[in-house]
């Protein structure tokens, strides 16, 4: 899979069946016993899918690998940064999610789990993380669910806590240590200000607005990640969901963490560590030793790209086209390998699906590098 | 929500008031709820300041440069303490009076031209001889058109959003907006626009609200944001 060909969109149904004959037989040389069945069912797989259902960017066609540290391979759909009003007052937010929910549910086979990325609300209204909630049950994947800020800051997350639990927490899943986090702690900028509840949250939801301070996962939760991952072998791959980037791109949209770096320094000992993010609603992808980040499209807009501090990995997605309301919005799916990588598709609507291929960011940019859109940001 | 003032009348009526105490913040926040230029200086020409009438009734009422702002004194009370009670209850009855100051403690405003340079600098008729006082006044206006459009750009309500959307949200700082490629042909449309015609396409579009009229203080306030924001850019008209 080393090689596998960037996905440019369409492929024919020769392509793909040679392609997929090709890995099996590359995958039945480095077969062992335990594994056999594994492949076997890949490919039955994957025949049925590329004969019996529509092409679909979803089709993971990965064949599991022989090569294996306990790691299972498997795939997660992900939906992110809805941004939802409550249906009278907005109902082109709420469609755009109710489409994602779709396509997820069209994914065949289906993912093992549909992680949300945060930000399922525009301003923390309960009606609107009911709403929210309401959509994602419709989902036929396990939901994983994250906090933003938009879903905090109204009432400090009591709403989110009562609907989903926890903001931080971690689950292992097929070999692979996954951790949640809620990196969008604030200090408080607002009792000294008189804020009301709803001008907190205002605050907070204004990208621009530069009243509020810069996102933090804070102590407390460095604490928690700490012994989390105490006594964990540094073999042990390592997923880490953030809502904000861990790392600072640029700090005036709060593109940013703040303590990222001693996040980081905790993440560092680990061989394979693949943080995947929402908040940036765009394609962005940069990677720092041995950390690896992606961030996953909004189903509600794009943002357009920072003017500074863009991570040099970042193959930016194509100019959106205003007069498209879905357009530069989209969903996706990552298929993590027994290596601990993942591959990502970014499933761009209206547009062709973009892969950013693990082996890209593992070579540093010099290999699969995903086709450079013509247009770009101004 | 807060609502931006639009300095209409500013001009004429900022020199001119600047005498009374009040008249700075009060002229340079202009709008509906201020009389035009004209109010103010009526008041104020010939030196006359408010001040308790010299008549000797107690519980005099004194009338503000802006003809509605009223408060009633006692016969005898010092200039300055009448000063500061007419600009309390202008305080009072007007809560937005600092929005320039809370606009831009929210969203930066990229600063206007640096013209400090041509401080006593003789420039003929124009300008006579220029003061800091000019070069500062240049500054405090035109910026302050800037902020009251950066106030329109970031808030649903005034841009008239039936569904909760401002321009901010897909154009934080006003990035990805462009103006130094306007007038260009645009595709979509099959034809020239300029900036204003697209400003008012996504306050029809995304933002679902009616479009501004061309001179609609609004519009002139969002379009001295959008090309603030882009301090710095070549002009490229027609660039895609």
């Amino acid at each position: 899979m080393g090689d596998q060909p960037k996905v440019r969109g369409f492929r024919s149904v020769e392509t793909r069946y040679m392609q997929q004959r090709d890995e099996l037989f590359q995958a039945l040389k480095r077969l062992d016993r335990r594994s056999f069945i594994k492949v076997a069912g890949a490919a039955f797989g994957s025949v049925a899918a590329s004969g019996l259902v529509s092409p679909h960017s979803f089709q993971p066609v990965n064949v599991a690998h022989a090569q294996s540290r306990g790691i299972e391979p498997f795939t997660f759909a992900y939906i992110s940064d809805s941004h939802l009003y409550k249906r009278t007052l907005n109902d082109r937010f709420v469609n755009a999610l109710m489409r994602a929910v779709d396509d997820v549910n069209s994914m065949d086979p289906q993912p093992d789990f549909v992680f949300y990325g945060g930000d399922l609300a525009q301003l923390g209204q309960p009606e609107e993380l009911e709403l929210g909630a309401q959509i994602l049950k419709s989902l036929k994947a396990p939901v994983r669910m994250m906090v933003g800020e938009h879903d905090w800051y109204y009432d400090m997350g009591e709403k989110w806590r009562s609907l989903f639990g926890q903001p931080n927490y971690s689950f292992d899943h097929k070999g692979v240590h996954c951790v949640v986090l809620n990196s969008v702690v604030e200090k408080d900028f607002w009792t000294a200000r008189k804020l009301s509840p709803m001008d907190r949250m205002k605050t907070v939801a204004g990208l621009d607005n530069g009243v509020q301070s810069s996102f933090t996962v804070g102590a407390e939760q460095r604490a928690w990640l700490e012994n989390d991952l105490k006594g964990k072998p540094a073999t042990t791959p390592i997923i880490v969901f953030s809502h904000s980037p861990l790392y600072k791109l640029y700090k005036a949209w709060n593109f940013w963490t703040d303590d990222a770096d001693e996040v980081q320094a905790i993440l560092k000992r680990f061989q394979s560590v693949v943080v995947f993010h929402g908040h940036t609603h765009q394609m962005l992808t940069n990677r720092i030793g041995n950390i690896h980040f992606q961030g996953f499209l909004s189903t509600a807009w794009p943002w357009p790209y920072a003017p500074e501090g863009l991570p040099a990995l970042t193959v930016q997605m194509g100019r959106p086209d205003p007069f498209n309301p879905n357009d530069g919005c989209g969903d996706g799916s990552v298929s993590v390998h027994p290596d601990g990588l993942a591959d990502i598709v970014q499933n761009l609507w209206n547009r062709n699906p973009v892969t950013i291929a693990r082996t890209y960011t593992a070579s540093h940019g010099k290999k699969d590098k995903p086709e450079v859109p013509a247009l770009r940001s101004y | 929500m807060r609502k931006p003032r639009f300095a209409k009348v500013t001009f004429g009526a900022l020199g001119v008031v600047a005498a009374v105490s009040c008249a700075q913040n009060a002229a340079s926040r202009s709008d509906t709820e201020l009389p035009p230029a004209a109010a103010a200086t009526t008041e104020t020409e010939g030196g006359q300041a408010p001040q308790p009438a010299a008549a000797a009734k107690s519980g005099t009422e004194v009338l503000l440069c802006d003809g509605q702002t009223k408060v009633s004194v006692p016969a005898g009370t010092p200039g300055t303490s009448v000063a500061s009670a007419l600009m309390t209850e202008w305080i009072r009855k007007n809560p937005n009076a600092n929005w320039e100051a809370e606009e831009r403690e929210r969203h930066t405003l990229q600063p206007s031209a640096d013209n400090t340079g041509l401080v006593g600098q003789m420039q003929g008729q124009t300008y006579g001889r220029v003061t800091e006082q000019d070069v500062k006044l240049w500054k405090n206006e035109v910026e302050r058109v800037a902020t009251a459009g950066s106030a329109v750009f970031h808030s649903a309500d005034e841009l008239g959003s039936t569904v909760a959307v401002s321009c901010d949200m897909c154009h934080p700082h006003a990035a990805n907006t462009h103006p130094e490629t306007y007038p260009k042909y645009q595709a979509q449309l099959g034809r020239v626009v300029l900036l204003r015609d697209m400003i008012n396409w996504c306050i029809e579009h995304p933002v679902r609200g009616q479009p501004l009229a061309a001179d609609d203080p609004k519009l002139r306030s969002l379009e001295a944001y959008i090309l603030a924001q882009r301090k710095g850019k070549s002009l490229d008209y027609g660039r895609h």
